[in-house]
């Protein structure tokens, strides 16, 4: 008993490993002290370049992980709490590119909404801190810790715009709603320890393989909880009713975080319970998130339709992806894996360029977001409209863009695992979806704008992140197989399901 | 792009010349996208060039084709994913060879028979992205690539419906889109399944070749659950009744050269479907699913034919001509048999002739009086004697007169489906008389009589014009006096997937259909 405490008194830490969170917490701590001292308006973006400078710093520290976990296996940190392997690295880059993209679009637009400063880019640093946190988490504690981080930070974050009422609005909603299934999460959490005796996901992973429960309502009664919490941070049916309020009132660039950043940490965290540490509990959670995925993707094509805000048009797009997402997860599989992490990754790029999109076309006052707005696009800013074609194309999933492949690989893991039925109703709400893409194209390219329409203005920063959204989308559409590749070492970098699990025969205990 | 390219020349020794028909109208749509916008001249220009150096190199395949080979010809091959595995696989053979060259040939006379009268660029750099999409989907070799090109044709198709149309174009266009890529999502799901199922856990390939050539590796249940899942994307694409009511719109509100490619070339990605990825990749479900499909191309005939004789509209009569004789090309598909496939290859190519000259006449007609109303149309013989004649010829393919290519695929196809499945060709014939009846009696309406004020002034077939038509009323005369060489390529290839279909099914091509084959 006495080692133990001893032990746990000095965790085994391995810095190293954890460079990637530390630098994008040291970046945002750093940031808030010299934040004083730059110039609030400045010709120069420095707050954003220096957020931009910390991400891709993230990145470079990951980079030799990388490669060493490739070649070494997962490293365990902090007493087998955070684990560091394929899956963390690989989705605490696309969070970091998230943050990257979203900086990008920033600078421009708090600079047209005068708001400069360097609040929100601490606060996106610290969000995605919270993010890489999740994605490395090997204990549900330390999963709750970083998905607390995440979420307060983008509760501000959707509140920044201090003079427009439905900011202030949707940070609340987001806050008050956030908090309820936050608690669901910690309620989950509390269910799983008293069932199997410990919040470790190894540990409860390698419990579950040996025991056999005779009784597991608490047990599934938390999992389902857990679901709750999760899911309503990646925007799933039936936890999706704060995203079109939030998604619309929320400042653009914001947003473009939260549908690549904070959905692809709330994935990270699905995979990581319910794929990894849930594996034996299977045959229980996979029927739970076949339906979720099911009413994930009809609820997001279908309302979707109805819009006539282009934000809340995307916001219901997102709730679809969210959809096929959830089938890489429901598969269970290597191969579902995979294809969810190459879905976040390439969708990461196709949402945050079309709310940048969006940050353009909203105008001073971020209130350009009807349809009727988007009229004769084609005509007013011509490569802006093409770019939005890109994604809304890629997000429909037609050929030669990313969107497209990271389609074909979520229905192959669905007929990998036999869900025929799941694949088919994924492509016919994409067809649904099509629809609503479809009339955005119309507006943009066949009618004209009303008279009066002011000229839109593309910063510098805004440019860049659309152009390499653009980039990827055809890039990665024309050429998938270096991200593919890459999907693949990060599962392969990962402890499979359930192999922490000890030979010893399954013996029967109660709970 | 480029990447592939290069890769492509790496991997075949010789001149890969399936990927130079394929890429040549994607460079060149790239290409006109980025010619200056004050320059619609020069935009013209080069995709007219871009267009007639594809079409002269689909010559140049019809030329190196080797008659007799029944096997796929010139093939290129070169990895795009490794896991599961998709290649950029292309090639040739007798089925495909004439929808190649049709569409070599379509492409640059509809460019040139029915320019836009707007935004000249776009239009041209939409046009060769259609052309490299169709011409992708002939010639390709593995399942995925099919799909890939099979699907992306819609977006410019799309944008031609939906940026140069008439009045209704947008919401012709949304539906054109929503319709096909309905029946894609089955396609895509039915194709992920045959290449994961057909893997039976080892290496997952997509390689049409490998994946026809073993059958027998799927349970007959699922293979007949696939068949469907593709049968219901190519018969959107055909389209087959009752998945046919996006096409009277989206031909009625395209702009002519749209029509022209639509009906010409692109209904065919699903009759040509219908044969590779029908007949070939699935034998045993598609000899179990003959009876309701062919079924259903007679009622498409007939149904397509009273809706026809109905129409106020010239081009929509034209549009529901076009489900009238699609259903002859699904009948001699699914008749199975030697004369019915060969009748039908022809026949599509036929179709596409004739069809896309009609089109082009009916767009004449309407840049003249600004009207396609039959009602309003009348007496154009008078002021315009050699465009009536022009338009007689067509018509005439159209309805099937001997001596003119229509007749030589009907023959066919209605003899080879009276083999099999005797009492729908006795049906199906009633559709050539219904084909006189309506084209006739529209012919009748607009071109005969006195005209009126307003039709007398109608002006004669401009020489451009007539050159533009030369070509496809030479093909119509040649290939129905004498289709022996058009004949004779297509035979190889068609006696190789029947045999295919009977090794691997309870079908039998009757006795009767041998012997018939001997004394030709």
């Amino acid at each position: 008993m006495l080692a133990e405490v001893q032990q746990l008194a000095t965790p085994n830490v391995e810095y190293s490993a954890l460079l990637p969170v530390l630098v994008l917490l040291g970046g945002a701590v750093l940031l808030m002290v010299i934040g004083a001292l730059l110039p609030r308006h400045s010709k120069v973006p420095w707050h954003s370049a220096f957020a931009i400078v910390t991400a891709l710093a993230s990145i470079g520290t990951s980079i030799p992980l990388w490669f060493r976990v490739r070649d070494d296996g997962p490293i365990s940190a902090v007493a087998n709490a955070v684990k560091v392997d394929g899956l963390s690295i690989f989705l605490g880059i696309v969070i970091a590119g998230g943050v990257i993209l979203s900086s990008l679009l920033a600078s421009g637009y708090l600079k047209r909404e005068r708001l400069e400063g360097p609040e929100p880019y601490i606060l996106l640093l610290l969000s995605a801190s919270g993010g890489l946190m999740m994605a490395g988490a090997n204990d549900l504690l330390v999963l709750f810790l970083g998905l607390e981080i995440l979420s307060i930070a983008v509760y501000v974050l959707a509140g920044i715009h201090v003079r427009r009422a439905r900011s202030g609005e949707a940070a609340l909603k987001y806050f008050v709603l956030g908090a309820f299934s936050s608690a669901f999460f910690l309620y989950g959490i509390a269910l799983v320890y008293g069932a199997t005796g410990s919040t470790n996901l190894s540990e409860i992973s390698t419990f579950l393989a040996a025991n056999v429960l005779t009784n597991d309502v608490m047990l599934v009664a938390g999992l389902a909880f857990l679901l709750v919490g999760l899911g309503f941070k990646v925007a799933a049916v039936p936890f999706h009713a704060w995203t079109p309020d939030v998604y619309d009132g929320s400042p653009s660039p914001v947003v473009a975080y939260m549908a690549s950043g904070v959905k692809t940490a709330g994935f990270a965290g699905l995979i990581r319970v319910f794929v990894y540490a849930f594996s034996a509990y299977r045959v229980d959670w996979q029927p739970l998130v076949y339906l979720v995925a099911v009413a994930t993707l009809l609820v997001g094509a279908v309302v979707a339709v109805s819009q006539t805000n282009v934000k809340r048009m995307l916001a219901y797009s997102s709730i679809n992806h969210a959809g096929f997402i959830l089938i890489g997860i429901q598969s269970g599989t290597i191969r579902g894996t995979q294809a969810a992490l190459f879905y976040l990754a390439t969708y990461s790029f196709t949402v945050a360029g079309s709310f940048g999109v969006a940050t353009i076309v909203g105008r001073t006052g971020d209130n350009a977001h009807q349809l009727d707005d988007y009229k004769g696009l084609a005509k007013r800013a011509p490569l802006l409209a093409f770019a939005f074609l890109v994604f809304l194309l890629a997000q429909a999933g037609v050929p030669f863009t990313s969107g497209f492949i990271a389609k074909f690989y979520v229905i192959g893991a669905a007929v990998g695992a036999h869900s025929y039925w799941l694949a088919l109703v994924a492509m016919l709400s994409s067809v649904i979806s099509a629809y609503v893409y479809l009339r955005i194209v119309l507006a943009m390219y066949t009618d004209d704008a009303a008279e009066g329409t002011p000229r839109l203005k593309v910063p510098a920063g805004a440019r860049v992140a659309i152009g390499l959204s653009v980039l990827a989308t055809i890039g990665l559409g024309l050429l998938p197989g270096p991200l593919t590749d890459a999907a693949k070492t990060a599962v392969h970098a990962t402890d499979a399901p359930g192999a922490a699990s000890a030979p010893a025969p399954p013996a029967t205990a109660q709970p | 792009m480029s990447a592939l390219l290069a890769a492509e020349g790496a991997a075949s020794p010789s001149f890969p010349i399936l990927s130079a028909v394929v890429l040549t109208p994607a460079i060149g749509a790239i290409v006109v996208a980025l010619i200056s916008k004050r320059r619609p001249e020069v935009a013209k220009q080069a995709a007219v060039l871009f267009a007639v150096f594809t079409g002269a190199l689909t010559i140049g395949v019809l030329a190196l084709f080797k008659t007799h080979g029944a096997a796929f010809q010139m093939l290129d091959h070169v990895r795009w994913i490794k896991d599961p595995e998709i290649s950029w696989s292309l090639g040739i053979d007798g089925i495909s060879l004439w929808l190649v060259v049709l569409t070599g040939i379509l492409f640059p006379i509809a460019m040139l028979g029915a320019p836009p009268h707007h935004d000249e660029k776009s239009f041209y750099a939409w046009l060769l992205l259609l052309e490299a999409g169709c011409l992708g989907a002939f010639l390709a070799l593995d399942v995925f690539l099919f799909f890939v090109f099979f699907e992306i044709v819609l977006v410019p198709m799309y944008f031609l419906i939906s940026g140069w149309g008439y009045d209704e174009r947008k919401y012709a266009a949304t539906k054109f889109f929503l319709y096909t890529m309905f029946g894609s999502a089955f396609m895509l799901v039915g194709a992920v399944s045959l290449a994961y199922l057909h893997a039976k856990g080892g290496p997952v390939t997509f390689d049409l070749r490998v994946l026809a050539e073993h059958q027998g590796v799927l349970a007959k249940t699922t293979e007949r659950w696939i068949f469907v899942s593709f049968a219901i994307a190519f018969a959107v694409k055909v389209p087959i009744f009752p998945l046919h009511t996006w096409l009277p719109d989206a031909h009625t509100q395209a702009p002519t050269a749209g029509s022209v490619i639509l009906a010409g070339v692109m209904l065919k990605l699903g009759t040509y479907g219908f044969l590779r990825y029908g007949l070939y990749l699935f034998p045993e479900a598609s000899a179990w699913a003959a009876p309701g499909m062919v079924t259903l191309g007679v009622i498409g005939i007939v149904y397509g034919a009273i809706c026809a004789t109905m129409q106020k509209d010239l081009k929509r009569l034209v549009a529901y001509s076009s489900v009238a004789h699609l259903g002859f090309i699904v009948l001699g598909t699914f008749a199975i048999t030697q004369q019915g496939l060969e009748g039908s290859v022809l026949q599509m190519v036929n179709h596409g002739v004739s069809t896309g000259a009609l089109f082009l006449l009916v767009g004449m007609i309407y840049d003249r009086r600004h009207t396609r109303e039959i009602a309003k149309l009348k007496g154009l013989q008078k002021p315009a004697p050699i465009f009536a004649a022009v338009f007689t010829v067509v018509m005439l393919s159209s309805i099937g007169l001997p001596g003119l290519n229509g007749f030589v695929g009907e023959f066919l196809i209605l003899v080879g489906s009276f083999l099999t499945q005797r009492w729908w060709a006795v049906v199906a014939v009633t559709g050539v008389i219904l084909a006189a009846l309506y084209l006739l009696w529209a012919y009748q309406r607009v071109f005969h009589g006195e005209p009126d004020a307003d039709n007398a002034t109608f002006r004669e077939l401009k020489l451009t014009e007539g050159l533009v038509m030369a070509p496809l009323i030479g093909l119509i005369v040649f290939m129905g006096v004498y289709p022996k060489p058009v004949l004779d390529r297509i035979e190889p290839a068609v006696t190789r997937l029947v045999h295919h279909v009977e090794s691997n099914s309870d079908h039998r091509e009757p006795r009767v259909a041998h012997d018939a084959e001997r004394g030709k």
